[in-house]
């Protein structure tokens, strides 16, 4: 990729996340007030001007950077310091191998609207998300508190445990699609299969029937492993620890668990990494479950193709971006939303549930899906031949 | 800037490998240390244009291992080595990382008689396809060694647990 389009990805990636980060307290807030049927944040204001509540994350920075900064007695003082920042840097270096759209010819540049576009794209976001368990572990140990200390070592078993059923529950996608790379799965996710093709295959129906030409269904991932899509989302969750896997902070059993020792903008950080995080599960459940940025039953280079003679071509391929963008982001808010949905409707698990459903449930039934998905594509191929 | 990359990696490597066998306090400092070793490691890896390597070495190691080694030692709440020896241990130390040091650097010289600058590979060196096509083709014999040891030590874990909880 050329350099310019590189900051031109970058400067999108950027904006992208210091927009949503602050908005995600928004909308969890107004989410849980509707939830709960209560008003929700609407007290902060400008000279009366409260904006539906929008005024709150300005104050809550405000708030948080203007705090004491407290280092407790004991403590591993560097440790102390860098923990919160080992905890967000993964969360914000994993969206630059997101791509929030496909590559666009204009005006003789190539714009590829992927930061890095990786060949083992999703093994990084796993690899950098391993590293985020060091900002908790280590933030109870080096806070000298004991509660701290229990909240790190269940930071440890669960993040351990949930990595396994995390790699192994989308190998079946890997399978399928042949790839790593992000990209590449995106532009494979805008093909489409018959639904009733096999009808005609087997001679069931008389070939060129016009109807089983029309019942098409998008290859998402979605549609090809429904299972692995909420499995995986399950054990994102469950790295991310936000309720109900939030047992490393358990507030009512160990106070606050791992961030106990942490004020102002330093606990402001983990606050920050978590929902980022949950940014980040959303970006990534979407490019490899629901598309990426393409359309259903709609094709980039015909969208392409069909605005070249209305508009010219660069402003054509313009369009067919702008028009990426905004599908990624409205796919990636829907599933914000689902998130938030989870977040608050279910009451926290208890420590032993969480461990029975990473291992007990959803590693053994990844494993199966993979030995199925195996046999699926061998049966494809053996018939399709 | 490889070559000045390459010297960040190595120098980070090897200090932080020292310090892992240097670090008297603390075992979680040592722990630490160990991860930057790893991760050090990782980049050279991506250096030599292993990236799949080092992306494993980044996931299992640094980001698993390390973390249960960290695990062990804050569940049973480690602080200094209090251990019986504990002055002898320096002097273990010393001798340890001499030996290794030494044989090492012999190595070393004796591989790097005939080496290239830096290695030429083609476009499709070290993806995960190429690894992929290595491992189930000309290695897959290892490969079903390597599983089989591994269901063995599972099967060895089980049985172990099993006989305390019993």
């Amino acid at each position: 990729m050329e350099t310019p389009t590189v900051f031109v990805s970058i400067f999108l990636f950027a904006l992208v996340l210091l927009v949503f980060a602050p908005i995600m307290t928004w909308v969890e807030r107004k989410q849980s007030a509707l939830m709960q049927d209560r008003i929700g944040a609407n007290r902060a204001s400008i000279l009366g001007f409260k904006a539906l509540g929008l005024i709150h994350p300005l104050a809550d920075v405000i708030k948080m950077i203007t705090k004491e900064d407290t280092i407790p007695t004991g403590a591993h003082k560097l440790l102390h310091l860098v923990s919160p920042f080992i905890a967000v840097a993964p969360a914000i270096i994993s969206f630059a191998v997101i791509p929030y759209g496909g590559t666009y010819e204009m005006w003789g540049a190539h714009v590829s609207l992927c930061v890095a576009d990786l060949d083992y794209g999703v093994l990084f976001i796993f690899a950098i998300g391993s590293i985020a368990t060091y900002g908790s572990m280590l933030a109870g140990w080096a806070g000298n508190n004991n509660w701290g200390m229990l909240g790190s070592i269940r930071v440890s078993a669960q993040m351990i445990s949930y990595e396994v059923a995390l790699g192994i529950s989308v190998v079946g996608l890997f399978m399928i699609f042949g790839t790593l790379r992000l990209t590449e799965m995106g532009l494979l996710q805008q093909e489409t299969f018959r639904l009733f093709g096999f009808l005609e295959h087997f001679g069931w129906v008389a070939q060129g029937t016009a109807w089983i030409d029309w019942i098409t269904i998008p290859m998402w991932g979605l549609v090809l492993q429904p299972l692995p899509f909420f499995m995986f989302l399950t054990a994102l969750m469950a790295e991310n620890k936000r309720a109900p896997f939030d047992t490393p902070e358990g507030e009512s059993e160990i106070v606050a668990g791992y961030f106990i020792e942490y004020s102002g903008m330093k606990f402001g950080l983990y606050m920050m990494g978590e929902w980022i995080e949950v940014v980040v599960i959303s970006a990534l459940l979407t490019a490899m479950f629901l598309g990426g940025w393409t359309l259903p039953w709609l094709p980039e280079a015909s969208i392409i193709s069909y605005m070249t003679p209305l508009v010219g071509e660069n402003m054509a391929n313009v369009a067919a971006m702008v028009l990426a963008v905004h599908v990624f982001l409205i796919k990636v808010i829907v599933l914000i939303w689902f998130q938030m949905l989870i977040r608050w409707s279910m009451p926290r698990f208890r420590y032993d549930q969480v461990m029975d459903l990473g291992w007990k449930i959803l590693l053994p039934l990844s494993l199966a899906n993979v030995v199925i998905t195996g046999l699926g594509i061998l049966i494809v191929q053996e018939v399709t031949r | 800037m490889r070559t000045a990359l390459f010297w960040v990696f190595s120098i980070s490597a090897v200090a932080s490998a020292l310090g892992v066998v240097g670090n008297l306090r603390s075992p979680i400092n040592s722990a630490l240390s160990l991860v930057v070793s790893m991760l050090a490691l990782a980049g050279l890896y991506v250096l030599l244009e292993a990236q799949f390597v080092g992306l494993i070495q980044v996931m299992v190691y640094a980001g698993a291992i390390v973390v249960l080694f960290l695990f062990v030692i804050m569940l049973l709440n480690l602080r200094g080595s209090g251990t019986r020896g504990a002055e002898l241990q320096p002097i273990m130390k010393a001798i340890g990382s001499l030996v290794v040091f030494g044989s090492t650097l012999w190595l070393v010289r004796t591989l790097a008689a005939d080496r290239a600058p830096w290695p030429d590979v083609d476009a499709g060196f070290g993806t995960t396809r190429a690894m992929g096509e290595a491992l189930y083709t000309d290695y897959v014999l290892s490969v079903q060694v390597a599983g089989v040891l591994l269901l063995a030590g599972i099967v060895a874990a089980v049985v172990l647990a099993k006989k305390k909880v019993d």
